[in-house]
């Protein structure tokens, strides 16, 4: 928007630089009525709608008993560093399961969308394992894990929980995030491919260099949704006995028969994953952008 | 000989439009106007401000400043109902931008039944005589990846021709197509042209220019250098910048 009288590009057959005519002045006076008009819209149904709410909870028979048992605020910080404490092991298993995960989902959504007969066998496998832990509920995976694996005494020392919790969630991810990136693959048009092995690349070479870089562009979006959906689901590993956030507040919640843990450990998660959702909307919004770009050009 | 006399108020009236994206002025000072039956076209290079120009006749982007009158309606207006106004110009892109998941039939009905509430059997018989028109009446039944370029142009000129519009935009519709297609849509054009279409037409056929132009207006740098009919501007023309353009065409062998 070139709102001051901007002078046009060099050497510009315009001449004199422009200055807006009445017209022009009017159709803006319009416009930031109508936005005036707009933002009291806004403004007026937020109010209602919000204001409602807020009378509608504030007013109820009950409220007084929730706002003890759930906002208690002064036991609320009290709790606080214990479940920081707890946070810190959801946040740090989440790293090293996104980690883990982007490798081996990587590789079984290369091995799914590979042609070569080689690889036959590998193919039929790695379909079989998507099949199966991406029909399968998170938390059956873990009990499954958590408790089977132990049962066969592989090693003299039982393996952590924490280590077997994380391993079940890591393989159930890898499956989701594999089909995910195996789209974004299928959806690089098959004439990219051509172009590149046309040139000479190799069929490594074309993916590494033409069709991944295309792909997982088109793919951030529904992964940055995936991961967001996993630090949550880490916390699922508390059914096994560690003691992460969502456990940590249960144990505090049974002390002291106050809800107020819960509400705190939801805000250490909202803290997280509110920013990752609206960066998520944010590359959502770069990608549409880009490929209109490329359609109007 | 003025080319333009045909009688009637102006369909269609610029007056010094401008429109910049950024620091780029695409149009700086645009004046055009379009009597009812006539046919305006526009050449000049890539990026001249052809297609920038027709996005904003039809609000698809908004001008910085200046006049657009639609039947004497300023469309730029902020007040101004951009449904309605669309729905009297018609537009075919240079990439089609057919519907892929409906038949060649649904594609030219849709607006006609969602727009303007006609009838499913009134819209199919409008459509159908239409595609009879332009040789296509066994196609509306088809889904349009299964037609040939030429075919596909010529199903989205229908398409905009089906809500009956006061107006015709044609952004460069053959530039996509090999030389052979690229006739059977320029007939398509031509057959519009005999009934009193109003039309404005980017285009790089200066052949074509030719044959359907009552006005031809040369752009270049988002300013009209030349304009009249098209004897005097591509037969003979006086600006440099234009002979220029010219010049290099028909090096190009497009002439």
């Amino acid at each position: 928007m070139t709102q001051n009288p901007s002078t046009g590009p060099a050497g510009s057959p315009a001449g004199p630089v422009w200055v807006p005519s009445e017209a022009e002045l009017g159709r803006r006076r319009i416009r930031k009525a109508q936005d005036r008009k707009r933002a009291l819209i806004a403004a007026a149904s937020s109010f209602v709608i919000i204001g409602g709410l807020v009378l509608l909870v504030g007013t109820s028979q009950g409220w007084p008993v929730v706002r003890q048992t759930f906002f208690d605020v002064q036991y609320g910080w009290e709790i606080l560093p214990l479940l920081l404490e707890a946070f810190r092991l959801n946040l740090i298993l989440w790293v090293i399961a996104a980690v883990a995960i982007g490798i081996i989902s990587m590789l079984l959504a290369l091995v799914r969308t590979s042609t070569s007969p080689a690889l036959a066998p590998l193919r039929f496998l790695a379909t079989v394992y998507v099949d199966v832990f991406r029909g399968t509920p998170l938390l059956l995976v873990i009990y499954l894990i958590g408790f089977g694996i132990p049962a066969l005494q592989l090693t003299e020392r039982p393996i952590p929980v924490v280590v077997l919790g994380t391993t079940a969630v890591i393989i159930t991810y890898a499956a989701y995030v594999a089909e995910v990136i195996r789209s974004g693959i299928l959806s690089v048009h098959p004439s990219q491919r051509a172009a590149a092995r046309s040139l000479g690349l190799s069929h490594f070479q074309t993916l590494r260099h033409v069709v991944l870089p295309q792909a997982i562009r088109r793919v951030v979006p529904p992964l940055l949704n995936d991961l967001v959906a996993l630090l949550k689901d880490v916390g699922l590993i508390s059914v096994l006995g560690v003691v992460e956030v969502i456990r940590q507040a249960q144990i505090l919640t049974s002390k002291s028969f106050n809800f107020t843990p819960y509400v705190v450990a939801s805000i250490l998660f909202l803290i997280v994953t509110i920013p990752l959702t609206r960066l998520t909307d944010r590359v959502l919004e770069r990608t549409i952008a880009r490929q209109n770009a490329q359609g109007s050009a | 000989m003025t080319g333009i006399d045909r009688a009637g108020a102006p369909v269609l009236e610029l007056v010094d439009v401008r429109k910049s994206f950024g620091h780029d002025v695409v149009l700086q000072g645009v004046s055009l106007t379009v009597p009812e039956h006539s046919v305006t076209v526009l050449i000049g290079a890539s990026g001249s401000g052809k297609s920038t120009l027709l996005r904003c006749i039809n609000q698809l982007e908004r001008v910085d400043d200046g006049l657009i009158l639609f039947d004497g309606q300023d469309v730029c207006d902020p007040r101004a109902d951009v449904d309605d106004i669309r729905q009297r110009i018609g537009i075919v892109f240079q990439s089609f931008n057919l519907f892929p998941h409906m038949r060649v039939i649904d594609n030219i009905t849709l607006a006609l039944r969602k727009v303007h509430g006609v009838a499913k059997d009134e819209a199919e018989a409008r459509a159908l005589e239409l595609l009879s028109r332009f040789s296509l009446a066994d196609k509306a039944q088809q889904y349009p990846d299964r037609l040939s370029g030429g075919q596909q142009q010529r199903v989205a000129i229908v398409r905009a021709l089906a809500v009956q519009p006061r107006l015709m935009l044609f952004d460069e519709v053959t530039s996509a197509l090999d030389p052979v297609l690229v006739n059977e849509v320029l007939s398509a054009v031509r057959e519009l042209r005999s009934e009193g279409m109003t039309m404005v037409i980017a285009t790089h056929e200066m052949g074509f220019a030719t044959q359907v132009a009552d006005e031809v207006c040369f752009l270049a740098g988002g300013v009209i250098h030349e304009r009249g009919t098209p004897q005097q501007v591509i037969e003979d023309p006086q600006d440099p910048d234009t002979r220029e353009f010219l010049r290099r065409v028909r090096e190009a062998g497009r002439l």
